[in-house]
């Protein structure tokens, strides 16, 4: 379950938690654009490498560092599948390039990882919903959104209680064939889903009777704004943007393999 | 029986919920672990099955450290049955919910007739055999988690909050049927803060008072649930009777009852003197 840690939110003061959560979001996604643009591994390690400073200037590197250590199962599984699928596909023979290729999607998938995991560590459920709302998003997606992150951990806990409970029982789940441990989950999905299905009914009665929806015309207290250290940010996410797909029309990155030769 | 030798318990997110818990349970106790919310109740029983290791300290039942023996294995012994039935319940009628941990536990078809039955039987669940245990009511459902566990006849029996959501009638059934089990020699912890479930067993039970991760009162309870130093310091309040006997005090009444029983026994001599 660690792997989720670098994906709550806890209060927090720095610069970072300050910013506007659309400056944020704008950020989380350009990370998304410029590595998906990208198929070279320098360029992935940077944009991997170029995080490591924000998420210690947030203060949230412990939890941060949790979920990195939690994604390296999917990592190396991405890793071993691109190598495995090259090998196949080029009649069983190994090049480097194969493990530059594969390093570089590997990388892809953990920048992208990392850049949420810094979104979702240092914005609030409520003010990730505020900015949605002022970018229209309609308000009953807002408020699902918002539901569904704040449902997870009770979610968590409530999967543990229940482990406990049949565990209690005599249930083992590391036992028996594959299909056997498979079927072993039984007991615990289905109290579980049981209890998601009766906790969003009570969710729904206790909305209805605080007369959830009866005002079509939303205000908001508080509401959000730029100020100039979000400007700042916006301008140096948009120059990385612009300079990124320049790079990637004009300059031809060199391929590490191709580098070491040269040494 | 279960000895606790000096049990650290921190879990994952850095939590210590235990600091340094000792004390042994003999066969055939029946004991109340109370205290307020969070002192750690529930994260100690779990330690009785193995289900949370001690970070600190070891667990020995009937003198197998805990850390050796899979949960399973120690379920067989120490049957836990949790607050919240709805965390356990999975199958489609109430007969297969009672046979699943039999099941588990490797009994012969044969024995499983059996043991349903009887703690069918037992629990007074005879007629919801067939009905879906989604459909009854919360009481009910206490009632199938309690006859789940009692099926496979654990030697100790551990029942965390078992009072809570049930209505004065059932806890008082609830309380016969523990004194009763416990007369026939069964071992009964249970995790309450319902000070007056407590005040009314006779015999009355070992009361282990903790507040904070440790353990701040460990007697009889009519020695610590009316000792107002202990009860303010695990934040729960003494039973009513106590209460009014303690108001009593300045005419000569003890101070140490907390069963209406006893106090009618005390009060009706007095009023016979005069």
């Amino acid at each position: 379950m660690s792997v989720f840690e670098g994906f709550v939110f806890t209060y927090g003061t720095s610069a970072i938690h300050r910013l506007d959560p659309r400056v944020k979001l704008l950020y989380a996604f350009s990370i998304m654009i410029l590595s998906l643009i990208f198929s070279s591994l320098i360029i992935q390690v940077l944009l991997f490498l170029i995080q490591i400073p924000i998420v210690f200037s947030a203060g949230v590197g412990r939890r941060w560092f949790k979920t990195m250590r939690g994604c390296l199962m999917i990592a190396i599984i991405i890793f071993a599948s691109n190598l495995i699928a090259r090998w196949l596909n080029s009649g069983y023979k190994l090049s480097l390039d194969f493990f530059e290729i594969s390093f570089a999607m590997t990388f892809r998938f953990v920048a992208l990882v990392a850049s949420f995991s810094i979104f979702s560590l240092t914005t609030s459920p409520d003010d990730l919903s505020l900015a949605m709302e002022q970018m229209r998003v309609p308000y009953w997606f807002c408020f699902a959104f918002t539901t569904a992150i704040r449902l997870m951990p009770t979610l968590a806990r409530d999967a543990q209680a229940i482990m406990d409970a049949q565990k209690s029982r005599g249930l083992e789940l590391e036992k028996g064939n594959f299909i056997k441990r498979i079927r072993n989950y039984v007991p615990i999905l289905i109290p579980l889903i049981v209890s998601a299905i009766r906790r969003s009914f009570e969710l729904a009665e206790a909305m209805e009777s605080k007369a959830w929806g009866a005002n079509v015309k939303r205000t908001s207290m508080k509401k959000l704004k730029f100020k100039f250290s979000d400007y700042i940010t916006l301008f140096l996410i948009l120059f990385s943007l612009v300079l990124g797909f320049y790079v990637n029309w004009f300059i031809k990155i060199p391929k590490i393999s191709s580098l070491m030769k040269l040494i | 029986m279960i000895v606790v030798e000096n049990v650290y318990y921190k879990y994952p997110n850095g939590v210590e919920a235990l600091k340094g818990v000792s004390f042994t349970i003999q066969d055939g106790e029946f004991v109340a672990i109370m205290g307020e919310n969070g002192a750690g109740k529930t994260t100690l029983i779990k330690h009785f099955n193995g289900l949370l290791k001690p970070s600190r300290g070891r667990v020995l039942v009937d003198g197998v450290d805990t850390r050796n023996v899979s949960v399973a294995q120690l379920s067989r012994k120490v049957g836990i049955v949790f607050q919240n039935p709805d965390s356990q319940l999975f199958c489609g009628t109430v007969e297969e919910e009672i046979a699943y941990a039999l099941k588990n536990f490797g009994f012969d078809g044969e024995s499983i007739k059996r043991r349903v039955d009887w703690a069918l039987h037992l629990l007074d669940l005879e007629r919801y055999r067939n009905r879906s245990p989604f459909t009854l009511s919360g009481g009910e459902k206490k009632r199938v988690a309690l006859a789940s566990v009692l099926a496979w006849d654990p030697d100790i029996l551990v029942l965390d909050e078992p009072t809570i959501g049930q209505d004065f009638r059932q806890k008082e059934r609830l309380r016969q049927f523990i004194l009763q089990l416990n007369a026939q020699g069964k071992t009964i912890i249970i995790v309450t803060h319902d000070v007056e479930f407590v005040a009314d067993c006779t015999p009355s039970p070992r009361v282990i008072l903790m507040a904070g991760g440790r353990i701040v009162a460990d007697g009889r309870a009519e020695r610590i649930l009316t000792d107002l130093k202990f009860v303010r310091e695990a934040s729960i309040i003494p039973p009513q009777i106590s209460q009014v006997f303690m108001a009593l005090s300045d005419l000569g009444f003890p101070r140490d009852v907390i069963n209406v029983y006893e106090a009618r026994k005390i009060l009706l001599s007095r009023i016979e003197r005069r």
